[in-house]
């Protein structure tokens, strides 16, 4: 019987209630009295030297409030980087200054050079066009090799060149791995890029600052993911205020999908100005300035290189990878093609050694970082499109080769040579898992039947691995975070037995409100409706680090359970105390504490009532009232897993692809509300199908953004994806944590990139057109029929060095 | 500065609004109906489709002046008398059509004007429909088996744990 509450139930989603009529509150619904607007003028070049800039004209223009330009901030920081990654040489980045409005230079379309604050958003916009710029354009920095190559235009004067870091992984590795590809039985070389995309929440980001003078307190409103965070980061770094003095308040948020994670200069600015004018600013980006200045993801451009045996075992991988940082350093930007990219090299596979190079290189283009899986998609795509190479090559099943070479259920905990140690995984399991739903057993005679009509039918497989749960703080620390990764819940039982779970995490469609009291009330057996989850307010709850990374139910969840365990052990003692019992006696079922083997009970509520009027209550003993906060600080990562499987078609003539079927079979350990982990893998799905044949974030060799609107840059609509196929059956569940859960977001975008490829692939393979061996995504219906058609897919054209 | 009235949500407003002011601007701003979102500044993600004299428009594709006389619905109208949800949007809960709420709004009015004018569209017909609703969040999955729910078809319930 499907349960109808508590862990495993798909309890309907009580946000949707207001969301569904209009009542929701996101950044943009707040308004302010006495608010003004900000409108901000932007770089149309992607790179120039600005003389000066005149804004005398604009100044007297109706409605304008204050101009602010670079001046206004000498006295400001810029805003920082997140993460400290450690070159192969043992030194750190270079780690180039992100002024809050452009210094001296211009460094990508987009990039801020002034700010009008008027009455009216149009009057600030009116104002902003009578701004005079002067500046001398530069050229473009725009192709990774060429932009570290000698001699190569500076993004940053101040800098020794263009090169972030080269960082190699793991080093002591590297001439090993070189050797075994040298002698291998078999090497399967791959050139690919995994293209820029733009995470295009629905929501565009907004930002109002709010300086009351009376208190000299701010209050920062934003569409963050993790407004501690931004909190940390802006009051420390930029503004100089203290925690105690700032609120930040991310209140209904549009999605996010990791480009509402990092501390962006819009929120600085409105902050700093609601401070300067003495009134409330705010800002709305418009969709074209979102895909502008929002970070940008992906972008690795990748040479990579699978060493077999004569068994088809993999003996060896080496992967060289150039990561595009864009402009300026953002959040988390320089981990992404480092540790969460390296780390997961070894896949699902038992592969020896690996080695991994990455340079990561400056360029007059948005900055880039997470997008939703953030490097573990492009680990994924680039091997289990090797994989998928190889066994082309060599003339094995693909699944089969996968099979050859996947971890073995008992031989976790595995300890890869890429420096994690799965805690649990069985691959096998959720491959003919995958297998068995997408019908693979009957695909000759669909394809068949396609060919009847024309078109050109494949199957493609992935299996992915990533790593979720972020994140060990002490590992992190090591890897160069600047944060700790731990995740915080304050429980708090009010007098009549609700409660209020206030999280650090944060929730912009993942249902936390709903998911997140299953948990409590699974553990308390009372009703979920008896509690209420609190999220996005630094000013009512504990310091916490935010949703991304898959980590709210694994980190934040189990910060909650070890906050509610600490509520358990109290209302136990208050209990014992009111039945005139033994502590130890105590238990706790179906909202009631009992006397063990006796009739004796006292129901939940009389308990939390007797903690807030502790008239006959243990004084003595314990004090007044039931609240518990826990951090947790996970041990490990968590290792979800699974099968993709996805059936296309082909048009022969015009190329263009459909994907007719789409299987998920994941592991993700135990599950708390199955329907809300079904919609994220559907989401992710969604998400990879748009990267592997629609989306790309398109410059020309100018730095000009091709695609800055949805007119340009092809979002996912309804009638480009089918109805899936998705599974959660294969449990493994995770070691280290309370609830033995691995987490959901991401797994969609990590794993169905490579599988539309690899099927896509299949199909014009089975046509005979054996000479494709890849194509750059997306795969437009020009790209396909290029490739069918003789020519070389683009994309992929870079000198590799030897 | 012009004066326009309009019936919204079956009351009559007015206000004064600039001869460039959008309809999505004066329902937020000058109404503060808040439930018509803003995703794009090209008339492409739905997010703000509302209905005008029955039919769907995109409230940013249209000037408040021209609607001036007109009959307006918003989300904030969609719910029955009473309060609780409509068929559309309690199909949209129970089959878990929405993540962030954000497109929600302008996928239930587009939901709406089409089950008007197809009462029991196929997944092709309501695919093809929702060409002009751009979601993020949930691969359109659950929207399409929400609509269909709400046109009194068949569909699986969301999966529970067994």
């Amino acid at each position: 019987m499907p349960k109808d509450g508590g862990i495993g139930a798909s309890s309907k989603r009580r946000e949707d209630v207001r969301f569904l009529t209009g009542r929701g509150r996101y950044t943009d619904d707040i308004n302010l009295h006495n608010q003004t607007y900000a409108y901000f003028l932007r770089s149309e070049v992607a790179h120039g030297k600005i003389n000066g800039i005149d804004t005398s004209a604009a100044e007297g223009m109706d409605g304008v409030v204050q101009i602010f330009t670079a001046k206004d901030f000498e006295a400001v920081g810029g805003v920082p980087c997140g993460w400290q990654v450690t070159d192969l040489h043992g030194n750190p980045m270079k780690e180039p200054k992100h002024p809050v409005l452009a210094e001296g230079k211009v460094r990508h379309v987009g990039d801020p050079i002034a700010v009008v604050v008027a009455e009216s958003l149009e009057e600030a916009r009116d104002a902003a066009e009578a701004i005079e710029v002067d500046i001398d354009e530069l050229p473009a920095v725009m192709d990774m090799p060429s932009a570290i190559a000698e001699g190569a235009t500076k993004v940053h004067d101040d800098l020794d060149d263009n090169l972030c870091y080269e960082w190699g992984f793991v080093e002591e590795n590297r001439a090993a791995v070189d050797e075994a590809i040298k002698n291998a039985h078999h090497v399967t070389t791959l050139e690919l890029t995994n293209n820029r995309l733009v995470a295009n929440p629905m929501e565009p980001r907004v930002a109002v600052g709010d300086f009351n003078p009376g208190t000299e307190d701010y209050t920062l409103y934003t569409t963050s993911q993790n407004p501690h965070v931004i909190r940390l980061l802006m009051g420390a770094f930029v503004l100089g205020i203290p925690e105690h003095k700032l609120r930040v308040v991310a209140p209904d948020v549009g999605g996010g999908f990791g480009c509402k994670i990092y501390h962006y200069a819009e929120e600085a600015f409105v902050t700093f100005a609601s401070a300067q004018i003495r009134r409330p600013v705010k800002w709305t980006s418009s969709r074209s300035e979102a895909f502008v200045s929002d970070a940008h993801g992906r972008d690795h451009v990748t040479k990579v290189e699978l060493a077999l045996d004569e068994n088809h075992k993999f003996t060896a991988l080496r992967c060289d990878t150039y990561a595009n940082m864009g402009a300026y350093l953002s959040t988390f930007a320089p981990s992404i093609p480092t540790w969460l990219h390296g780390t997961l090299l070894a896949g699902n596979y038992t592969t020896p050694l690996i080695y991994t190079n990455v340079k990561a290189v400056f360029t007059t283009t948005t900055p880039v970082d997470a997008y939703r899986g953030a490097g573990r998609p492009e680990a994924t795509f680039q091997l289990e499109r090797v994989v998928d190479k190889a066994a082309r090559e060599l003339g094995v099943d693909p699944a089969e080769l996968r099979r050859i070479n996947f971890i073995k259920p008992d031989q976790f905990p595995y300890d890869t040579p890429v420096a994690v140690t799965y805690d649990t995984g069985n691959y096998h399991a959720t491959l003919e898992k995958g297998l068995e739903m997408a019908g693979v057993d009957t695909f000759e005679a669909r394809a068949a039947e396609s060919a009847k009509n024309g078109k050109l039918r494949g199957l493609g497989i992935a299996h992915f691995i990533e790593a979720c749960g972020i994140a060990p703080s002490n590992l992190v620390g090591q890897l160069g975070a600047r944060a700790g990764l731990y995740e915080s819940a304050t429980v708090r039982v009010n007098a009549t037995g609700s409660i209020s779970v206030m999280t650090g995490s944060h929730s912009h469609g993942q249902g936390h409100e709903t998911a997140f009291p299953q948990v409590v009330a699974e553990m308390l057996g009372i009703d979920e409706s008896m509690i209420e989850v609190v999220h996005g307010d630094t000013a009512n709850t504990p310091m916490g680090m935010g949703t991304y990374g898959s980590r709210s139910i694994a980190v934040g969840g189990s910060a909650m359970v070890r906050a509610t365990e600490k509520i358990i052990n109290k209302a136990k003692k208050i209990a014992a105390h009111l039945l005139e019992a033994a502590e130890g006696d105590i238990e706790l079922k179906d909202g009631a504490f009992t006397v063990a083997g006796t009739d004796k009970s006292v129901a939940w509520g009389d308990v939390t009532l007797a903690a807030y009027v502790p008239h006959n209550y243990p004084l003595e003993d314990i004090e007044p009232g039931l609240e518990e906060t826990a951090f947790y600080d996970p041990s490990n990562f968590t290792y979800p897993s699974g099968a993709y499987i996805c059936e296309v078609e082909v048009d022969a003539e015009t190329g263009k692809v459909e994907v007719l079927g789409f299987t998920a079979a994941d592991d993700f350990g135990n599950v708390i509300n199955p329907m809300i982990v079904e919609g994220q893998v559907h989401g992710g799905v969604a998400q990879g199908i748009g990267q592997a044949l629609l989306e790309n974030c398109s410059y020309d060799d100018d730095g000009q953004l091709l695609s800055g609107s949805y007119m340009d840059y092809t979002m996912p609509r309804a009638d480009d994806v089918p109805m899936f196929e998705v599974d959660h059956s294969c449990i493994t569940p995770c070691t280290h944590n309370p609830l033995g859960v691995k987490g959901c977001g991401e797994a969609g975008a990590i794993g169905s990139p490579p599988a539309v490829v690899n099927a896509v692939i299949d199909a014009l393979q089975r046509a005979g057109h054996t000479h494709v061996t890849h194509i750059d995504m997306p795969l437009t219906p020009s790209r396909v029929w290029a490739a069918m058609n003789g020519e070389k897919a683009d994309g992929s054209d870079i000198g590799w060095a030897e | 500065m012009t004066s326009v009235t309009m019936t919204v949500n079956g009351k009559a407003r007015s206000g004064d609004v600039e001869g460039r002011t959008l309809l999505s601007s004066f329902l937020r701003d000058e109404l503060n109906l808040t439930g018509t979102h803003v995703g794009c500044d090209t008339s492409q993600c739905g997010a703000c489709v509302i209905h005008v004299n029955g039919e769907a428009v995109k409230a940013c594709s249209m000037l408040a002046a021209e609607a001036d006389g007109a009959e307006v619905k918003t989300i904030e109208g969609m719910a029955n008398p009473d309060g609780s949800l409509s068929v559309i949007q309690a199909a949209f809960q129970e089959h878990h059509g929405l993540q962030c709420g954000f497109c929600t709004p302008g996928m239930v009015m587009s939901a709406a004007a089409l089950l008007k004018d197809n009462p029991r569209p196929s997944e092709a017909e309501i695919r093809e429909y929702l060409e002009g609703n751009i979601c993020r969040c949930t691969g359109y999955h659950n929207i399409v088996k929400a609509i269909m729910a709400a046109s009194g078809q068949d569909v699986a319930p969301p999966m529970a744990a067994e």
